[in-house]
């Protein structure tokens, strides 16, 4: 069988983020760029299915400027077989994203495409489903865990309170949360091996984003707060604050 | 036109929280417009006796599509009604960013080819434009975007839009639902309650959330236990150290890759407010730290602290409360 994983280059959650001089995207200088860790789950879960299935194939493809191979390259070196760079700068337009993605999808006939549940740094949660309907294929977001029976996908998915277990036929569209698994370290015989893999670049089909970004600015800085006290002895100033100053009890 | 549609959700007949701050934001929209606002509720038959309750939000109209097989939510059936009647000249159209929305808004946004703006903070109508404020980078910092689409499609985040009284008609009316569960290609083969069937943390009004000062999963029942003097709107979090130790299940962690929470108390307990954290809990009202460090970097954002250890400090403060009834 064959997997299509959509990652995203990202700046690392410990990053600083600082607004840009255009005061509508961010300062990339210092920012250490990785692999979206949602996305890591989900390339983690492809070749563990392919393990489960004794073989198939995993393609990592993503929507990027140039800098994106290196993450491409990571996920060669973590297992995928091969990779697509698909050039442009993608924004908050996820619909964008998802066209471009689907754009190749069309071409690789893949029996499951998996994605994080969400990029890091949009935190938009959209391009998973909005791919599955442009392609009009099943999907399934939110997974912690999937499974293959009898050509169908079997995925634990995290709602309020509880997991829903729901099965969709492939070729299915499904996004990936933390599950039990950590994303596999690439072993140095990994990191050789990637060197040699397949890397294809096209220019993306992402088309003109239709969400205009008219400012970005950093999050309202919190009124500096108090210590109450040390230990046990502070409690109860702790909750009349609460009560009375704050009144939230 | 320039109406508001508002997409709610119930569970087992009744109407969830998230559903009266929907209607007030699109109420909030639809004042600037001069437009109604419109409620879509869909669910199982007899979902929409409680429709009505809506009118109470803002909702003039509350459109209700209940259909077989929809107990669970069935997303192409959902998808395909909210894009139906999404489709009539709305000016914009609201969803929650709980579990169900953030599903099912992409869905409508791609049958309509229009973008979608998710997890709003804020909406504002500028010049016939819709301007929405949301979080990127887990709320490392805020865009202002403008969505060049008719509807504009946005889902607002859950406990950041009050759900305010403005009484309207609420008048209900049954649409249909389209196509049909039980031959939708995804289908919920069971649903598991998590422990105790409790409240998720990414919408609870109080979240009382633990780290690796707590010294073990052991000592959980510290938690749980202020948890339940809190009373019923209260849910726990988690760190991501305490996560990756397998402390405490994903589900609960709070931080850029868990959920991002806004609650009005949050109580961080031995969290020492690493930055991936604190993204995503600083847009709580009020913060509470507990932590022995005092130099821990969540008292950079508390608005009250109290150094100690949260072993100590728990039990008391869990009793204080029950005091107040």
């Amino acid at each position: 069988m064959k997997i299509v994983v959509c990652i995203k280059r990202v700046p690392d959650t410990e990053s600083r983020i600082r607004v840009a001089g255009d005061g509508r995207s961010i300062d990339p200088a210092g920012i250490k760029f990785v692999m979206s860790p949602y996305d890591e789950f989900a390339l983690e879960t492809a070749l563990r299915v392919k393990d489960a299935q004794g073989g198939g194939e995993v393609v990592a493809v993503t929507v990027g400027e140039a800098t994106s191979a290196e993450q491409l390259r990571s996920a060669l070196a973590m297992g995928a077989d091969s990779a697509v760079l698909l050039k442009g700068q993608p924004t908050l337009d996820g619909l964008a994203t998802a066209r471009a993605l689907a754009a190749e999808l069309r071409e690789q006939n893949a029996d499951l495409v998996l994605l994080g549940m969400k990029a890091v740094d949009a935190d938009q949660q959209q391009v998973g489903p909005m791919l599955a309907e442009l392609l009009d294929m099943p999907c399934i977001t939110v997974a912690a865990s999937i499974a293959m029976e009898d050509g169908k996908v079997v995925a634990h998915r995290e709602v309020e309170g509880g997991v829903e277990v729901m099965e969709a036929p492939t070729p299915a569209v499904v996004s990936i949360t933390k599950g039990e698994y950590e994303p596999r370290y690439p072993s140095l015989k990994g990191i050789m091996a990637a060197k040699k893999k397949p890397l294809q670049e096209k220019d993306a089909e992402l088309g003109e984003s239709r969400i205009e970004v008219r400012e970005l600015s950093m999050p309202p800085e919190r009124p500096a707060g108090r210590i109450i006290g040390q230990g046990v002895d502070a409690v109860p100033d702790l909750v009349r604050a609460l009560r009375e100053e704050a009144k939230v009890l | 036109m320039a109406n508001v549609l508002a997409v709610v959700e119930q569970r087992d007949g009744a109407l969830r929280r998230i559903s009266g701050e929907v209607v007030s934001a699109a109420r909030q929209i639809a004042e600037a417009t001069g437009g109604e606002v419109h409620a879509l509720l869909i669910g199982p038959q007899g979902a929409g006796s409680n429709g009505g309750e809506l009118g109470r939000y803002g909702a003039a109209k509350v459109l209700v599509a209940e259909g077989a097989g929809l107990d669970n939510y069935s997303p192409e059936v959902f998808a395909a009604t909210v894009a139906a009647q999404a489709g009539n000249g709305y000016f914009a159209v609201l969803f929650g960013a709980s579990s169900q929305g953030r599903d099912l808004a992409p869905r409508v946004a791609a049958k309509l080819d229009v973008p979608l703006a998710g997890d709003a903070t804020a909406l504002e109508v500028d010049g016939g434009e819709l301007v929405v404020t949301r979080p990127v980078y887990a709320g490392r910092a805020f865009a202002k975007v403008v969505l060049k689409g008719e509807p504009r499609l946005v889902s607002i985040r859950p406990n950041t839009f009050r759900a305010t009284d403005a009484e309207a008609a609420g008048a209900v009316e049954n649409i249909g639902v389209e196509g049909d569960a039980a031959s939708a290609r995804v289908q919920v083969r069971e649903v598991k309650a998590a422990s105790g069937g409790k409240l998720d943390v990414g919408e609870a009004p109080i979240v009382v959330a633990g780290g690796r000062g707590m010294k073990g999963p052991e000592h959980w029942n510290l938690l749980e236990d202020l948890r339940d003097a809190l009373g019923s709107t209260c849910a726990l979090g988690a760190s991501r150290a305490v996560v990756d130790s397998g402390w405490r299940p994903h589900a609960e962690q709070v931080g850029q890759t868990g959920k991002t929470v806004s609650p009005q108390l949050y109580f961080a307990v031995g969290i020492s407010g690493a930055m991936q954290h604190l993204a995503g809990m600083r847009s709580a009202r009020t913060i509470v730290a507990i932590n022995k460090d005092p130099d821990a970097p969540i008292f950079k954002v508390a608005d009250f602290g109290v150094v100690g250890d949260a072993h100590e400090v728990l039990p008391k403060l869990t009793e204080e409360i029950r005091k107040l009834g």
